[in-house]
């Protein structure tokens, strides 16, 4: 079998049990959600102006928990000395590790994120709209959280330090798919938004590999 | 394949203190190399300089017969740390069967070497519920199983019992048999014919 295929099995299987899993994930996006009616209070017509928005951040911040040890653990048990070393390129080990943790952990809070959306008063017709845009943002929020975490590797506190690190890159996706949905609710062009989303996922896919791999060298030397 | 390995001036420093300064050695394709040293001497340090996971201050390391050092060390040699790169809520045959796939091992040559380490009752556990010694052989089934030029072993047998040394030491005489290189960071003496190194002090 392909080193690579190996590696990317272990990682699904390994990203399943990692921080609870997705059900976990999922959880807080539910929590986090239902504190906004709370706080803000019930009433529909200023927390559907919001809706987009709360959705959006919801889900960033959700990303960014499933994404806190995702080369902490390889770290500290001795497996990322293994992972630098094997045939392929450290720079498509970290791509793997980004690409397994979107598809167990942001596959599941894409599907979620509609609902999210809904319950806040986001339109039912935005739904398909809201789960490309979670989709193609989770994805995103993948890889520039992994570089995060991945430059937090061997801090004590590695954790806020990711966020601290990540959350002004998140600013770009945040902001084109919250767009995307408000302008589809007001009926305008939504394809910019989602484009420039699209845009901002595949440049993350492409370049951050690279700071990963240099980030993980760092912390092995 | 790698022919010899050859340091020359080698000098490292870890946060401001050198451990090694202009270290010379070689070692020959049969030949072992057992790094003694006071704990903290940088024997850890020399092997992952060598894995190329540290970088030099100074000096040279060759790997003769290699054209391209990075090839000699991705493929050509296998890093044993004091940690074993094992995720402990897997169970045994999955971890045997990732780090030989990454290795480059086919799957029947890994069930194979875990057999012949003793691990065969062991492998449907979870690796969390393994014993130090019994996580160590498993770790060591991927180097018996994807045959590599250069082992580089950091106190390969601190955790293993006596059948699990005299075992060890029946697996690095074969490796040397076949050619092989072996550079190991040891307190106690290798179980197989080797030249020793002193650094630090």
């Amino acid at each position: 079998m392909n080193p690579l295929l190996a590696l990317f099995r272990r990682e699904i299987s390994v990203a399943w049990g990692r921080g609870g899993g997705p059900l976990l994930a999922v959880g807080f996006l539910a929590a986090a959600t239902t504190l906004f009616p709370l706080a803000l209070g019930p009433a529909p017509g200023p927390l559907a102006a919001v809706a987009a928005g709360i959705a959006w951040v919801v889900l960033a911040l959700a990303t960014l928990l499933t994404l806190d040890r995702l080369f902490e653990r390889d770290f500290e048990d001795g497996a990322l000395d293994l992972l630098a070393l094997g045939a392929p390129p450290l720079e498509a080990v970290c791509a793997i590790k980004c690409l397994a943790s979107w598809l167990v952990n942001g596959a599941p809070l894409a599907l979620a994120a509609p609902l999210a959306a809904i319950a806040l008063g986001e339109p039912p017709r935005a739904a398909p709209l809201i789960f490309l845009a979670a989709l193609l943002g989770g994805l995103a929020f993948a890889f520039v959280g992994g570089t995060g975490a991945a430059l937090g590797l061997g801090s004590r506190r590695g954790g806020l330090l990711t966020a601290v690190i990540v959350l002004p890159l998140l600013v770009p996706p945040v902001i084109f798919g919250a767009a995307a949905i408000a302008d589809f609710a007001i009926g305008l062009d939504w394809a910019r938004g989602l484009s420039l989303l699209a845009a901002y996922a595949l440049g993350a896919v492409g370049l951050t590999p690279f700071a990963m791999a240099g980030a993980c060298r760092n912390a092995l030397g | 394949m790698i022919s010899a390995l050859h340091l020359s001036g080698v000098t490292l420093e870890r946060g401001g203190r050198v451990l090694v300064a202009g270290l010379s050695a070689r070692v020959a394709a049969g030949e072992a190399l057992a790094v003694t040293g006071a704990n903290g001497a940088g024997k850890t340090s020399l092997l992952r300089a060598i894995a190329g996971l540290l970088r030099l201050s100074a000096g040279e390391i060759v790997f003769e017969g290699v054209a391209d050092a990075g090839e000699a060390r991705r493929r050509g040699s296998h890093l044993l740390g004091h940690l074993d790169g094992l995720k402990t809520a897997r169970t045994a045959l999955d971890e045997l069967l990732f780090q030989a796939r990454w290795s480059g091992a086919d799957e029947s040559a890994a069930v194979a070497a875990a057999e012949r380490l003793g691990l065969s009752r062991q492998l449907a556990l979870e690796v969390r519920r393994l014993s130090a010694g019994q996580r160590r052989r498993l770790a060591l089934a991927r180097l018996v199983s994807a045959p590599r030029a250069l082992w580089l072993l950091d106190e390969p047998l601190a955790p293993l019992d006596a059948a699990g040394r005299g075992l060890m030491g029946e697996i690095m005489g074969e490796h040397l048999a076949r050619g092989g290189l072996l550079v190991a960071a040891v307190h106690d003496p290798l179980p197989v014919a080797a030249r020793t190194l002193e650094i630090g002090g």
